[in-house]
This record gives C-alpha cells, sequence and structure tokens, in this order.
C-alpha cells in the first residue's frame, strides 16, 4: 500500500539524457523553466514544444511515468485557469451572471495551463532520468564555490543523500509495522479523529524508535570507515564534463537565445 | 465433506505482483494451491526472496491476492461480509524481528495490545497476558518493567507472547529465530514445538534453516522463486538434497554425512534427517544391534 508512493521516482534506463551529468540536467531544467515564463508568441510556444518532446523521446522514458505526476497537480491547474478565465480585466467576451469572460482570460488561462503543464514535465524528466545520488552529487559540486564563504556544502549534501536514502527505508518499516500491528488486531482506518491519533502510537512510537536505532548505526558505520566530513574526501565517480555534456549545454543555450529572440521580434499573437 | 472439515486454510491458484505495472514490477507468488490443516507443524523454507513472507502474509488477510482465492474455513476471505479482523484474530502472525513492534511502556501493557483489541475488558486481557507471559517463560518480576530495556531475546518473547495472548488457531511465524544466539534459538523453537503439542494449535514456521525446520515440523514446503518446489514430510524432500542445492539451501549436515558414509561403504540409513535419528542409524551400522536394545543397556 506505502510501497505506491514514490519520491524521487528514477525511472533506470539507458538513453543519452540519463547518461548526461547531473550538473548539466540542473541548469537545463532551471533554463528550461526560465524559458517557460518568459517567452512570448505562438512561434516561441512551438520551439519550447519541440524541445520537450525532443527531450522526452530522447530519454526513453514511457510518458504515462510523466502523465503522473501531472495528476497530482490538476487540481490547482484547474483553479488557476478559473480565476485566470475570469478574473483577467480586458474586453468582455460575453457575461454570465457576475463573471465576465474576456479575451485576454482565455488567453492567460490557456497560456497558464499549458506553462504549468510544461514545468511538471520538463522537472519530472530530471528527476526521472538521475538517482537521487547523481542529483546531490551534482548539487554538491555546482554550490562548491559557496563553501569559500563558510557554506557547510559537503555537509548539506551528505545530509541530503542520507534523508533520501532513509525515505524508502522508513517507508518500508512503516508498511512493516502497520501491518505487524494489524495482525495484533491494531484499526488504523475507522472511528473518529481523536480515534484515528490514538490509534497511530502503536505505530510512531516503534517508528521513532526504529529510525533512531538506524541513525545509531549509520553514525557508528560512518565513523568506522573514518567518515570525517568532507576535507581531503575524493569520489569514486568523479563529475567531469564529456563532449556530450558540452553539446548538450550549447543546445541548452541556442534554445533559450531562440526564444528570446522569438519574445523581441515574433511576438504575435501575444 | 471431510477434507473441508480439517482444512483451515485452503489456497487456490494465489498469484501476487508487487508493483504493478511499474518499471519494477515482481511477481511474488505464482499459482499457489496449498492446503493447510487443522493441527499440522509446517515448515516453509526457501531463499531470501522466494516469496515465502509474501505468501504468509496473504494467509491472514494483511496482502490480497492479485488473483486466486483463499478460503477460511471454506468461506472464501475475500467476500464484502468476510471479516478480516475475525481472520487476523484466528490466525496469528509474528513477524521477522517482531521485537521492532513493541510500543508500550510495560512489557505487560504491550502483551494486552492484542486481546484488548479483540473486544476483551482489562481484566480478561489482564489473564490472557499472564497465562502467555508464563507460557513463553517471562521472568514474573520483570512484567511491569519497559520493553526497551530488554535483550533481544527476551523482547523477542515478549512480541510472541502478545501474539500468543490472542489465543490463535493457526500460529504463523516468520523466521522467529533469526538473530539469536544458539541458545536462544533452541528456546524459542522448544517453545513453539510446545505451543503445537499441549495446544493443538497448527503452526507454520518459516525458515531458511533446514536444521531448524527438520527437527520439529511434519511437512516441508519449499518455495523458490515464487512457486511451491517441493510440499512433502521433511524425509521426503531432504532426499531431493541435491536439487535443494540448486536452488542455494542446502540440507541438514547429517543428510550429507549419511549419504558420504553410505557411498563409503557403511550401511546407514540416508533418510535420517535429524542428529538423534543418525547417531542411531550409526549405532545399527557399527554395531549389528539396533539403537533400542542399545538404550537399554546403557539404560538410556
Amino acid at each position: 500500500m506505502l510501497r505506491d508512493i514514490t519520491l524521487g521516482q528514477y525511472y533506470p534506463a539507458d538513453s543519452v539524457i540519463h547518461k548526461l551529468d547531473p550538473r548539466v540536467k540542473l541548469f537545463g531544467t532551471l533554463i528550461y523553466i526560465i524559458s517557460l515564463f518568459c517567452f512570448r508568441g505562438i512561434a516561441a510556444l512551438l520551439l519550447a514544444t519541440a524541445f520537450l518532446v525532443g527531450v522526452i523521446k530522447g530519454s526513453k522514458v514511457p510518458f504515462r511515468f510523466m502523465v503522473k505526476g501531472l495528476k497530482a497537480i490538476l487540481i490547482l491547474m484547474l483553479i488557476t485557469a478559473v480565476f485566470n478565465l475570469f478574473l483577467t480585466p480586458g474586453e468582455p467576451l460575453f457575461s454570465f451572471w457576475v463573471l465576465k469572460v474576456t479575451w485576454e482570460g482565455i488567453k492567460n488561462a490557456a497560456l497558464m495551463a499549458i506553462r504549468l503543464t510544461y514545468l511538471i514535465l520538463g522537472t519530472s524528466i530530471m528527476t526521472l532520468t538521475t538517482t537521487p545520488n547523481q542529483l546531490t552529487d551534482g548539487l554538491e559540486k555546482s554550490l562548491m564555490p559557496f563553501s569559500r564563504i563558510g557554506v557547510p556544502v559537503h555537509a548539506i549534501a551528505m545530509m541530503m543523500s542520507i534523508a533520501l536514502r532513509f525515505i524508502p527505508i522508513l517507508i518500508e518499516e512503516t508498511d512493516k509495522i502497520m501491518k505487524a500491528q494489524m495482525a495484533r488486531g491494531a484499526d488504523f482506518e475507522s472511528g473518529n479523529l481523536l480515534k484515528k491519533v490514538k490509534s497511530m502510537i502503536p505505530l510512531l512510537v516503534p517508528l521513532f524508535v526504529s529510525a533512531f536505532r538506524r541513525a545509531d548505526d549509520l553514525a557508528m558505520a560512518m565513523e568506522a570507515r573514518c567518515y570525517n566530513g568532507g576535507q581531503g574526501r575524493t569520489k569514486m565517480k568523479p563529475l567531469r564534463y564529456e563532449r556530450r555534456d558540452r553539446l548538450a549545454y550549447v543546445t541548452v543555450l541556442v534554445y533559450l537565445v531562440l526564444i528570446l529572440l522569438c519574445r523581441t521580434f515574433l511576438r504575435w499573437p501575444m | 465433506m471431510q477434507m473441508i472439515e480439517n482444512s483451515s486454510i485452503l489456497l487456490d491458484k494465489v498469484n501476487y505482483v508487487y508493483s504493478e505495472e511499474t518499471a519494477y514490477q515482481i511477481q511474488a507468488l505464482k499459482d499457489i494451491s496449498l492446503e493447510i490443516r487443522a493441527g499440522q507443524f509446517i515448515g516453509i523454507i526457501g531463499h531470501t526472496g522466494s516469496g515465502k513472507s509474501t505468501l504468509i502474509q496473504h494467509l491472514n488477510g494483511l496482502i490480497r491476492a492479485t488473483s486466486g482465492a483463499i478460503y477460511f474455513h471454506g468461506q472464501d476471505i475475500y467476500d464484502d461480509d468476510f471479516d478480516l479482523r475475525e481472520l487476523r484474530n484466528r490466525v496469528g502472525l509474528v513477524f521477522q524481528y517482531p521485537e521492532h513492534q513493541l510500543f508500550e511502556t510495560t512489557i505487560f501493557d504491550d502483551v494486552c495490545f492484542g486481546p484488548k483489541n479483540q473486544g476483551l475488558t482489562s481484566e480478561e486481557a489482564g489473564l490472557r497476558a499472564f497465562e502467555a507471559l508464563r507460557n513463553v517463560g517471562f521472568p514474573e518480576e520483570l512484567y511491569y518493567q519497559s520493553p526497551f530495556d530488554l535483550s533481544g531475546g527476551q523482547k523477542r518473547r515478549v512480541a510472541i507472547a502478545g501474539v500468543l495472548a490472542m489465543k490463535p488457531e493457526v500460529l504463523i511465524l516468520d523466521e522467529p529465530t533469526a538473530g539469536l544466539d544458539p541458545a536462544g534459538r533452541d528456546e524459542i523453537l522448544d517453545l513453539i514445538a510446545r505451543m503445537h503439542r499441549e495446544r493443538g494449535i497448527t503452526v507454520i514456521l518459516v525458515s531458511h534453516s533446514m536444521e531448524d525446520v527438520a527437527r520439529y515440523v511434519q511437512r516441508i514446503i519449499v518455495m523458490n522463486h515464487g512457486e511451491v518446489m517441493f510440499d512433502d514430510t521433511p524425509r521426503n524432500v531432504f532426499a531431493h538434497y541435491k536439487e535443494l542445492e540448486k536452488i542455494g539451501l542446502a540440507a541438514p549436515q547429517v543428510t550429507y554425512l549419511m549419504h558420504e558414509l553410505k557411498e563409503r561403504g557403511l550401511s546407514v540409513n540416508t533418510e535420517a534427517t535429524t542428529v538423534e535419528e543418525a547417531r542411531a542409524s550409526l549405532v545399527e551400522a557399527l554395531t549389528g544391534v539396533g539403537a533400542e536394545s542399545r538404550d537399554f543397556y546403557t539404560g538410556e
């Protein structure tokens, strides 16, 4: 039951996008998000669509996995669309009771829906093709300059990767304890709010105990292997840019320039 | 219908698929059909990932089969009007490392948790807890201490008592001896065997240790890749010791010893599965006298 919850849902496949350096994917996603919120005109929209479709095709991740992420924000999208539709000032196209629909409203609503959809699809490509570990590695390396001004970049990255690593473990543990207590007749579903909260005690106490036990074990295991922070620590697989990474950077930058050119010269119809 | 009366749990072509329709899809159980008869002492063995833990969680309805049916005393447990909580009251399941599920402030309260969920009054639940703790041989002076201060073996006994206090008619234990020292292991296994003998409850013991299983059970179910590979008496299952080896399991050490001795020309009984049986057979082969008559002389 809890197994179905996926956080950082990596989809293993052998594709160009999977092989890219995580830093490329991080910056690429950032640039794509920026482009989504500054494009204007139908040409730019087509360009953004083409770029997205190209990356999705290249990632070899089945489309239905990305749609899963969309379902979660469907309500948010509907609300934004409704607000945009009715509350954008302008020439009323037709009015209905106190609500009036304007041409600008329709345009804004459609545009916002498209932007949100592309945003989710774009970011989910990053999480689907990059393991959480690669992601934190990329983040650590990208943020390294900040360590000069005293930001504990290594410690932050280590905490992030441990936290990410522990999510599935704790989900599994919760599932196990829940089943064990259900086998002893515990009931987690029925009853009023107070009863439900009370019924969580047999689940939460063992879960906390086990989280602390695991944290202790991990600290011990790290110390046993002489872990003492990031100083002088080398990586087994250091991140190095290769030809395909440079090519990817060039592609993304060309894409951004094209979007900006469209914004200046091909604004029609927005 | 003699068969229906005797069988407490019946599985009919049960399939289970984990994470269906994702990249991580795994078929954990394939067409499992089994009959668990009342009063039997059954061992389920298989290496890690063979589906044994998944299988036992079907038996009290914690996991719902992807396809197939399970009957408890002839009733389909997936029927809409079937009471799954009642099933869990009657089929007790002790998980692996059950000590991780302790949560109450005192040992006694923790053991009361199950009986109280069954709807018993505090007094009745308390009586059940006393009985269960006494049954597992837990020292009385510790009843009102925190369960978190106990040693691993004692915690496990408390956890088993927590399920025994519900008085199930079928008791399932998933690797009850994992992580215990040899003394603790024997104590737990002897305790389970006594429950079976004295209370006549059906016991299903999941293990990957052939030695553990061979000594106690009447029937062994060998699981491999989600399928039932063998389902027979220990004697007959261990006769396939070569095939067992291929799937990463080993027959009890005495089986190997007896086969080796036989190959070298000693006429011993290769079907011996426990040290005691092997000893008797060896004595017979070496002295030419049956073990029983020898015991008579030594007065054992």
